[in-house]
């Protein structure tokens, strides 16, 4: 139920983050969605990936501070409401979200989002037993 | 040499350290004192015939070498400086002929042209036996296998470490500096027990280390001799645990001797300086003033058994502080305190004086930060501003903003109580910091350009 993820710190100036997917695709490995988040000194980039292990030790080889984390992907249908009845369930369980961010599945007809929780496993038991669709990793990183 | 090795307990981990030269090492105070004297006397009307510089020098201070009959006539010498290296560069400062001296080194230069020492044949002699001693007191044997990761060239440190191990008959591997990875493999096969390194770059193998997925514990490794550069008690608790060794810190200059003006013994606390041929002072660095015993201050040497290069209450620009108190291991020699900054290095920020070090203590009460940092000192306006610039690892980085931020700010808090000035941290990737042949460059100051 839970997805592997990983943070790159990257430093807020020019060529870093080209570094960082330069890296991974010349060790062979897809991204599958990203978020960056920055401030004017640096950017924490979360990334995605069908290797994780692999994505994280090519990069720390390559000189980046990289860490694993674990999140939660929804699957959400693409149309109007289709967050907010998500929020309003997590809101419901007294679950803080950390961050977020989305992308939409190949077919079109789902939204993903993916969630970073304090208390993960808390926020798995609210969502699924309030019927809403929790990913496993496989499904995220094969999209 | 013939030493009669006296074995030492320190504690219950049974770590036993012996002493090599327990005649000269362990003489009394009263024989001591008159050994320097004299030693002091010989050495001031040596070089008042020989060396220009101090026959002027001497000369314009109202001073002749009768006027020195014990060591408290010393302070009425005047102080010699870097400057003094400089002006009389390149042999100037030679005490004998150069048919007499049989190696020269220099040391690194950092600001201008490097200065030159000299040694003949008895000095190098002597340097062998000062490293002997500390390698000795730091638990080093015939045993070991010495990796010295030093560079070897004009750089004294190599080279004395080099000498001393071989004269104690361990098996010395003159690695030289730089290229980690295939240190850490001849660490690896060659078993090597004893590592001779500056303290950063110890920090530099041990992270290497981990990136290559090399556990530091499967290594020979038990003993560290650290020196060339100015480290923190933290930052020796961090080498110990990452890489399960003890670490022992060593004391010299080139334009003393090199290694082995002072080391540590087992019990850790200070460095002995080889009294027999050293004469340490205290002064305050402003004033020139001579400062009473266990004051703070910056630490002036005088050689008095050096043939080639013997230098007259030497401005070392090292801050510490000494102490007579007996020490247990049974050596008399006067212990000084780990070196804390340097007085030109000392900065002064919005009218408050900084040392680097103080920086790196409050980096290493936060857990598991290493001291990769540089200071960046600017002025905008009529302002001094301070940026820390610190390499971020595993244990410092957050996914979530807040939680890094945070960090950053938790940071700047505590260097803000410590210093007494404000300080912004920027975090930075790994090894983005300027590093100097090992040597991390710890301050930029942009005041002045």
């Amino acid at each position: 139920m839970k997805v592997e993820q990983i943070s790159v710190f990257i430093e807020n100036k020019s060529g870093r983050l080209a570094e960082v997917t330069r890296v991974l695709g010349e060790a062979g490995i897809n991204i599958r969605t990203l978020s960056l988040a920055d401030t004017s000194d640096f950017g924490i980039l979360r990334l995605i990936v069908d290797q994780t292990d692999k994505a994280k030790a090519v990069l720390k080889e390559n000189g980046f501070t990289v860490n694993k984390t674990e999140v939660v992907a929804v699957q959400v249908p693409d149309k109007p409401n289709g967050l907010s009845t998500i929020l309003q369930v997590l809101d419901g369980g007294k679950i803080n979200v950390e961050y977020m961010y989305a992308f939409v599945e190949r077919s079109g007809k789902d939204a993903v989002i993916i969630f970073r929780f304090d208390d993960i496993e808390g926020a798995i038991k609210t969502l699924t037993e309030n019927g809403v669709t929790v990913l496993k990793g496989e499904h995220v990183t094969r999209i | 040499m013939s030493p009669e090795f006296k074995p030492i307990l320190t504690d219950g981990n049974n770590i036993v350290s012996q002493i090599w030269d327990p005649e000269n090492e362990c003489m009394s105070r009263d024989k001591l004192t008159q050994l320097q004297t004299d030693r002091l006397k010989e050495t001031v009307e040596r070089v008042n015939v020989n060396v220009p510089c101090y026959k002027d020098k001497f000369a314009k201070h109202s001073v002749v070498p009768a006027d020195i009959q014990s060591l408290e006539d010393l302070s009425k010498l005047p102080f010699t400086t870097k400057d003094d290296l400089r002006i009389n560069y390149p042999y100037g400062m030679f005490a004998v002929p150069l048919k007499d001296v049989v190696r020269i080194h220099s040391s690194s230069g950092t600001t201008g042209k490097p200065t030159v020492v000299g040694y003949t044949r008895r000095d190098l002699d002597s340097w062998t036996e000062l490293v002997t001693r500390f390698m000795t007191a730091a638990g080093v044997t015939e045993e070991d296998i010495v990796h010295i990761a030093f560079g070897y060239g004009l750089f004294s440190g190599a080279f004395g470490l080099h000498y001393g191990a071989e004269n104690i008959g361990a098996s010395v591997i003159p690695m030289s500096s730089g290229n980690t990875d295939k240190q850490i493999m001849i660490m690896q096969d060659y078993r090597s027990s004893a590592l001779v390194c500056t303290p950063s770059y110890a920090l530099t193998m041990v992270d290497r280390m981990e990136t290559l997925g090399v556990d530091p514990k499967s290594l020979a490794l038990r003993v560290g001799l650290f020196g060339a550069e100015p480290w923190s008690e933290g930052m020796r608790r961090e080498i110990e645990s990452r890489l399960g060794i003890i670490a022992t810190d060593n004391y010299g200059l080139s334009e003393i001797i090199g290694p082995g003006v002072a080391g540590e013994c087992m019990n850790r606390c200070g460095m002995h300086i080889a009294e027999d041929h050293f004469i340490p002072e205290i002064i305050d660095p402003e004033t020139e003033e001579v400062l009473p015993a266990g004051s703070i201050g910056e630490l002036v040497l005088t050689c008095i058994n050096k043939d080639a290069f013997p230098m007259i209450r030497y401005r070392t620009r090292d801050i510490t502080r000494l102490d007579y108190e007996p020490c247990a291991c049974g050596r008399t020699h006067v212990r000084m305190q780990k070196t804390m900054g340097r007085s030109d290095d000392m900065l002064i920020i919005k009218g408050v004086n900084v040392f680097p070090t103080q920086i790196e203590e409050v980096l290493l009460q936060v857990e598991n930060c290493q001291p990769h940092y540089q200071l960046i000192i600017d002025r905008v306006g009529n302002m001094d501003t301070l940026e820390v610039h610190i390499e971020v690892n595993e244990q410092m980085f957050f996914d979530e903003m807040k939680k890094q931020r945070d960090f950053v700010l938790m940071l700047e808090k505590r260097l803000a109580t410590m210093l007494g000035v404000s300080a912004k941290v920027k975090l930075v990737e790994p090894a983005s910091l300027i590093r100097h042949e090992g040597k991390a460059q710890r301050v930029i100051d942009r005041r002045n350009n």
